[in-house]
């Protein structure tokens, strides 16, 4: 009598459960084939119909925001009949819904994923991308943007190699790790900006010597020294083997007395006092304010830093690219493209959703791009700017991807490596781990996801 | 209702049990609360328990492989120190604020003192801030160029200053303090009413036999809140077990891995790494945890009262 429910109970639970005995992941089914050739994609978006395409962004920032805006407002002028339904979430937020919504059945028709193995490597495992080499024919979209641009968004078909293979997107903006400099304090210590590598160290020496904080760095996050140490070893290591490392290809190694004397010379600049106090205790944010406000006189940090540094510093703060040995040397800076716009292949159209890339993508795009703050990928030193420090950054970046010198960052590597080396450089930095020990932890990870991979 | 039968004798209607509506009916009537019940709780539960046992990227079809997670969870140094942090956080959350929480509380008990309710809801008032404002405050607080620095600066103190959160023995004791903090006006205020409650001539008693304050709280405070005691060590360590936001906001489980604690494990690997499995058995191993953990404590308490 008073069993019985309980057993019913069980029972139903029970029940529940053998709803929920079917494999995670056995619902989604199979992606789409693509289309084969050029000439089977329609390219006059005019002709397409009335369509409505839903996408997806991370453009929700002052001036992103403003050039989505503007793309969008022309797009839909010259092409009535297709209307944009925009959703649009910051980039954390992005990451962790876009993983679900691919996963549903009717999922956005564009996608701005991040390039990563971990996210767009990972769709493209699972079929949920589909291959723009199609349409990259049909518009042209090799003369446009250039093999070191990309790369950043190709991957083979299965997924596993990273910087080759099919096309999955298109970025809108590039950008670049250089290093910023405080102008006003770098002439107070009678200092010119360096133009080899050996003139910057030496002029960190001598900055110290004044009584300067001669680097500023905020790495409580982890992420920040990932791009100080890609810096140092753009000067140690050939281009070639950062490449493949940072793409995460077998046949390279870390424990390479290059790699080493990069991490020696990171620890250096630590025992030197070069570094801000407590930099792994300090955020980002605060780091580069403080920047601004007179502490330091080099900022290592990527180009989306310029508006915010120009606003603040106006014509006292200027960019570079990392110097190389001599003066008259091929850049070679961390880097890489603002996160790419794909298309699903569970897209009923997907001919609207190219023709939307290709618009957001072409000429007209990169001028709106850089009338709004932003970083155009494409014919960037054609763009008129304004603010000395955006003609600085602007110079820069045409320079280094015309010179094909972007090497990507490292922890795109394997789906891991951002946690292994954004750890391993706290601990490198706060000297719990030799140079030694670090390459050992990155090798490590590195050659575990290399061997698996075949 | 209306009656159809004529009620027979007392006693023959049912045989035996409780009067009112025979236990089958009565579990009808729960039927709708368990419905809710399992569809958003028990369903879940179930199937996170599933999917722990597959290697599952979140995208592509799972890949059965037993027990395997499980085993990482009790092998992989990093996933077991990470417990090991969740387990020091607990002597943060719970063992601290219960100490300092007696403490404040049979002082503003005993004090009588006029605007108690004040005191009372200053104490309590971090518990009714969001956790995220919290620790991003405190992230402030224990920045380089922070408060605290500049606070042990000025009575110079400068060789203590440091990076608090970047600091590798210092970032889990920091973490922890903002628990302390955090849970303290909690565990305090829970006190207080248990004590509210104590018959004032137990304490009259305790004098008339030449009990001091220490001996009062001894022999008659602490064993007549023995209760709430249990109540704010359980809920205080569930809080310090599942700590996510904290250690989200303040170090992403950093400098290294020093602060990690598996909650944010179960976020990085499921939303991060997407390695949904693994992060899948992280949690049931949590909630396994925090089950016995919470079991233990209400058994003692239990066991003490009678």
């Amino acid at each position: 009598m008073i069993r019985s429910p309980r057993i019913l109970f069980v029972a139903s639970a029970l029940g529940i459960a053998s709803v929920a005995a079917c494999a995670p992941g056995s619902s989604t089914s199979p992606s789409t084939s693509p289309p084969a050739s050029a000439s089977a994609v329609q390219t006059d978006a005019a002709k397409m119909g009335a369509v409505t395409l839903l996408v997806w962004d991370q453009e929700v920032r002052g001036g992103q925001a403003a050039q989505m805006a503007e793309l969008i407002k022309n797009f839909e002028a010259k092409y009535p009949n297709i209307k944009i339904k925009r959703v649009s979430r910051s980039f954390d937020d992005l990451k962790t819904t876009l993983r679900l919504a691919l996963s549903g059945n009717e999922p956005p028709d564009v996608v701005e994923a991040n390039n990563g193995r971990s996210d767009m490597g990972e769709f493209v495992k699972a079929g949920q991308l589909r291959p723009l080499d199609a349409y990259s024919k049909a518009y042209g979209w090799e003369a446009r943007y250039p093999e070191s641009v990309r790369q950043y968004s190709s991957y083979s078909p299965d997924g596993k190699t990273f910087g080759e293979g099919n096309l999955y997107g298109l970025p809108q903006v590039g950008e670049t790790v250089g290093i910023f400099y405080n102008k006003k304090k770098l002439n107070a210590s009678g200092l010119q900006a360096p133009t080899t590598w050996s003139e910057f160290q030496s002029s960190l020496a001598t900055l110290k010597g004044k009584g300067e904080v001669p680097l500023v760095l905020g790495n409580l996050e982890k992420w920040p020294a990932i791009h100080v140490f890609g810096t140092v070893q753009g000067r140690t290591t050939p281009a070639v083997t950062i490449k493949s490392l940072a793409f995460g290809r077998s046949g390279a190694t870390w424990k390479s007395p290059e790699n080493l004397k990069a991490a020696a010379m990171l620890v250096d600049w630590v025992d030197k006092g070069y570094f801000n106090k407590g930099v792994n205790g300090q955020d980002y944010d605060p780091a580069w304010q403080s920047f601004t406000k007179g502490t330091g006189v080099y900022l290592i940090a990527g180009t989306w830093l310029q508006a915010d540094l120009e606003k603040a510093m106006g014509a006292d703060v200027g960019f570079m690219l990392p110097p190389g040995a001599a003066a008259g040397d091929n850049p070679v800076a961390t880097g890489g493209t603002g996160l790419p716009f794909a298309i699903t292949s569970k897209s009923k159209h997907p001919d609207a959703a190219a023709a939307y890339i290709n618009f957001i993508t072409n000429k007209d795009a990169m001028a709106v791009l850089a009338k709004t703050g932003n970083l155009p990928i494409a014919d960037t030193s054609a763009q008129v700017v304004t603010g000395t420090l955006q003609k600085d950054v602007f110079t820069a970046f045409g320079t280094i991807v015309e010179k094909d010198g972007l090497v990507p960052y490292l922890d795109y590597a394997t789906p891991t490596m951002y946690d292994t080396i954004g750890a391993a450089l706290q601990d490198l930095l706060a000297k719990k781990a030799t140079p030694e020990q670090f390459l050992d932890r990155l090798e490590k990870d590195y050659a575990a996801f290399a061997s698996a991979k075949g | 209702m209306p009656v159809v039968r004529p009620p027979k004798r007392a006693g023959i209607g049912r045989e035996a049990g409780p009067p009112g509506e025979p236990r089958r009916i009565a579990y009808l009537y729960l039927l709708p609360a368990f419905v809710v019940y399992a569809a958003f709780l028990l369903y879940p539960l179930l199937r996170a328990v599933q999917i722990s046992f597959y290697d599952w990227d979140g995208l592509t079809l799972g890949r059965w492989i037993g027990l395997d997670n499980y085993r990482e969870v009790l092998t992989d140094e990093g996933l077991r120190s990470a417990f090991g942090h969740a387990l020091v956080l607990m002597v943060f959350f719970a063992i601290i604020p219960t100490v300092v929480g007696l403490l404040l509380a049979s002082v503003l008990n005993r004090a009588k003192v006029r605007g108690l309710s004040f005191f009372r809801t200053v104490v309590f008032l971090p518990q009714v801030v969001a956790m995220v404002v919290v620790a991003v405050a405190w992230r402030r607080i224990y920045a380089p160029d922070g408060s605290l620095n500049t606070l042990l600066g000025a009575v110079g103190l400068d060789s203590l200053t440091r990076g608090w959160l970047g600091d590798y023995d210092f970032a889990l004791p920091a973490v922890g303090f903002v628990g302390s903090w955090f849970e303290t006006g909690l565990v305090t205020v829970l006190l207080l009413a248990g004590m509210g409650r104590i018959n004032g001539e137990l304490y009259e008693a305790a004098r008339l036999d030449g009990a001091g304050a220490v001996r009062e709280f001894f022999a008659v405070t602490l064993p007549s809140v023995r209760g709430e005691i249990a109540v704010a060590l359980t809920l205080t360590v569930i809080a310090a077990l599942r700590t996510f936001d904290l250690v989200y906001v303040t170090t992403r489980g950093g400098p290294g891995n020093s602060t990690s604690v598996p909650s944010y494990e179960v976020y990085h690997r499921a939303f991060e790494l997407g390695r949904v499995g693994s992060a899948a058995a992280i949690g049931v191993s949590l909630t396994i945890v925090i089950f016995v953990i919470s079991f233990a404590i209400t058994r003692i308490a239990d066991r003490d009262a009678s």
